[in-house]
């Protein structure tokens, strides 16, 4: 996703399409294209600054190293370059019956990708982060040496490293754990909640039940509409009960060019929404392919230009279970409302426990999504927002951010101070940086 | 189809082979780094589920191996049906222009070297029931432009013999392909601005593929560079004396 603005000065951005200085370089070699580098980055699929480097700065991409070097049967364990995305693996690995045991909402992520923003899933309640199962990194570390790191060496590094936004180290190799499943379909059952208590109530209740739970969330509807939803649960299907052949990849169209902003204005998103709840009947159940259960929004390709020219950032948040219990769900749904902020998606999911890596997203309690195109106040509305997420113990996703600033991310994340014990130990002067820890960790520009 | 591949670890040969792979053809990698080698014939073995994929050193700088090399792909494939050649050196008209050198050694390793290897695999591919050549040539080589003058008269000599061989070869039953890739985003080209039309090499090793199927002697991809390259061919010289590209 590289451009070239007006004044021909180089730009990167990721998915949310608000761009940055900056250059990259891919090269099969990662070890070569690392050089210089003051981060390495995927597919750029993260929505904000995280796998832009620093303003003007170069960044190494690992998309061309993409090869498998191994996978093991017995044990389900997969060796690959860090560039092998989600899309490769599983074309390869659902006919022969395996998959990620924890996969994010979109497959144009890279492995390497999913290490550093150790992803969650649908499955977060039960299976955690994708952390648990990796096993081994390759990285390339500040001082130029490259190393194998995982929980019996260098045990600080491989933790700080899930999670760490690729601030630790360039990241050349990922072993993982995959899982094995009954068939490569998906029986789901999928049902409308007319307002957001009872949404929260049946997600948590339909955890225990189903490895798979999430939502869509209607955030224009207010009063006694406000958050109605249609929560989706899923696991995998049984051999009785799926169709005998694998499924084949599906199909995308793509968002042809960028579209005018008019095109997601709070009444075109009123309209989509009542349509979306309306049209789904209160309960559905089926088997159906594993790209539209996993990856509803990828059968769109290039969908982050509905948000028109300026971009949109996403503001994902998770809430502790002391502020679930006391309807913060409803109190963060009503603060959109009132700040009139037309999300055209807000996917609300359950979490369970905290993961090893030492920044790592998810805690306890249910996270909250909200996509928002960039307007003239986006910022002031993060800030707001961020205000409330601090207040009730929660904290924001680094892999979706952009506007966040300093001073809250400090507020929020009492991790911080031994992340960054641990990432001076390895790196003191901070060479391995990108974007977004010049704004968030004070890091050198 | 059993299938030799030089260059198959990077870009479009990479791609290329994975395709061969995982619509169950046999395949052995030639190439000059063994570490490398094996890397790519483990991906390629998983991809293709399980079937073996060997590998030998072949240096296209070095003719005195390719001989070799080729007789060990054979005896490992058990017969050859198709040769396939990506590698090869590329450099900046500036980067050339100042090392002589490597301007030297880029015209042999592109073109002398790269005709002697396919000679020793026509020789081999013939020996049998006939067999594909399938070699990547460049749109560089349709016309002479200012920023490709020596790899593109590389590329030139190297199309001019491809078709030769089309029309010597052909009803001895040896098929020969010409590959002219227009941009293609591969580490080659990283790095490099990109112009319109830039292609991704999944997509080009797909056209490449149907144009190795269909017996095609001519194939260019991303496809519009045939319409580009059908009028690059027909400026007048004082127009290209004019324009940069």
């Amino acid at each position: 996703m590289s451009s070239v603005g007006d004044n021909h000065v180089p730009k990167l951005s990721g998915w949310g399409r608000v761009a940055g200085p900056g250059v990259e370089a891919a090269s099969e070699e990662l070890a070569a294209a690392c050089r210089g580098a003051a981060l390495t980055r995927g597919l750029g699929r993260s929505y904000g600054d995280s796998s832009l480097p620093p303003p003007g700065g170069l960044a190494a991409s690992s998309r061309l190293a993409d090869r498998i070097l191994s996978f093991e049967p017995g044990t389900g364990h997969l060796r690959a370059e860090a560039g092998l995305s989600v899309r490769a693996l599983n074309r390869l690995f659902l006919p022969r019956r395996w998959f990620l045991p924890v996969t994010p909402g979109t497959q144009d992520v890279t492995v390497g990708g999913l290490v550093a923003s150790d992803v969650h899933g649908k499955n977060h309640h039960r299976d955690g982060t994708i952390g648990r199962y990796v096993e081994r990194l390759r990285m390339r570390v500040a001082d130029g040496r490259v190393l194998d790191v995982s929980r019996s060496r260098h045990p600080d590094l491989f933790r700080a490293t899930l999670g760490g936004m690729g601030l630790t180290g360039h990241i050349f190799e990922v072993t993982l754990r995959m899982r094995r499943i009954p068939t490569p379909w998906i029986a789901t059952e999928s049902r409308r909640v007319p307002d957001i208590d009872r949404y929260v109530r049946a997600l948590k209740e339909a955890g225990p039940r189903w490895p798979y739970t999430m939502g869509w969330i209607d955030c224009l509807s207010g009063g006694r509409r406000l958050g109605r939803g249609i929560l989706m649960c899923g696991r995998w299907a049984e051999p009785g009960e799926a169709p005998r052949f694998a499924p084949r990849p599906l199909r995308r169209v793509r968002v042809p060019f960028v579209l005018p902003e008019w095109v997601l204005s709070p009444l075109t998103v009123r309209l989509f929404n009542e349509a979306y709840y309306v049209r789904h009947p209160r309960v559905r159940r089926g088997i159906v392919h594993p790209e539209t259960f996993f990856y509803p929004l990828d059968a769109i390709g290039d969908w982050n230009r509905l948000y028109g020219p300026r971009g949109f950032t996403q503001h994902q948040c998770v809430l502790p279970e002391e502020s679930v219990s006391r309807s913060g769900a409803r109190r963060l749904l009503q603060l959109l409302s009132d700040a009139g902020a037309a999300s055209f998606l807000c996917v609300i999911k359950d979490c369970g426990a905290e993961g090893e890596g030492l920044l790592s997203f998810p805690m306890p309690g249910i996270s909250v999504a909200v996509d928002l195109p960039v307007r003239d106040d986006t910022e002031e509305l993060v800030a707001r927002l961020n205000e409330f997420v601090i207040a009730e113990g929660g904290r924001v996703y680094l892999t979706k951010d952009r506007f966040t600033t300093e001073r809250d991310f400090r507020r929020m994340e009492s991790r911080l101070p031994r992340f960054l014990e641990i990432r001076r130990r390895w790196d003191p002067e901070s060479r391995i940086r990108s974007a977004q820890s010049v704004r968030l960790f004070g890091d050198r520009p | 189809m059993r299938a030799v591949v030089l260059g198959g670890t990077k870009g479009m040969g990479r791609a290329l082979a994975r395709l061969l792979v995982e619509r169950g053809d046999s395949v052995h990698l030639l190439g000059r780094d063994a570490e490398d080698l094996a890397r790519s014939a483990a991906d390629l073995e998983i991809r293709g589920g399980g079937r073996r994929v060997g590998t030998g050193r072949l240096d296209l700088a070095d003719p005195a191996g390719f001989a070799a090399a080729l007789d060990g792909a054979v005896a490992e494939l058990g017969g050859l049906d198709l040769v396939v050649v990506t590698a090869a050196q590329f450099g900046t008209q500036e980067a050339l222009e100042a090392d002589l050198e490597r301007t030297r050694e880029m015209l042999t390793v592109n073109f002398a070297n790269t005709v002697v290897f396919c000679e020793e695999a026509r020789r081999r591919l013939m020996a049998g029931r006939g067999g594909s050549l399938c070699v990547f040539s460049s749109v560089a080589g349709d016309r002479a432009r200012k920023p490709v003058v020596l790899y593109g008269a590389s590329k030139a000599g190297l199309s001019a013999y491809l078709e030769g061989l089309d029309h010597r070869y052909r009803r001895d039953g040896l098929v020969t392909v010409a590959v002219k890739p227009g941009f293609v985003r591969t580490g080659m080209t990283a790095g490099l601005p990109e112009p319109p039309f830039a292609g991704d090499q999944e997509a080009v090793a797909r056209r490449v593929l149907r144009a190795i199927d269909g017996k095609k002697p001519v194939v260019y991809a991303p496809g519009i560079w045939r319409w580009v390259m059908f009028a690059i061919r027909r400026l007048p010289r004082f127009v290209m004396r004019r324009i940069g590209f």
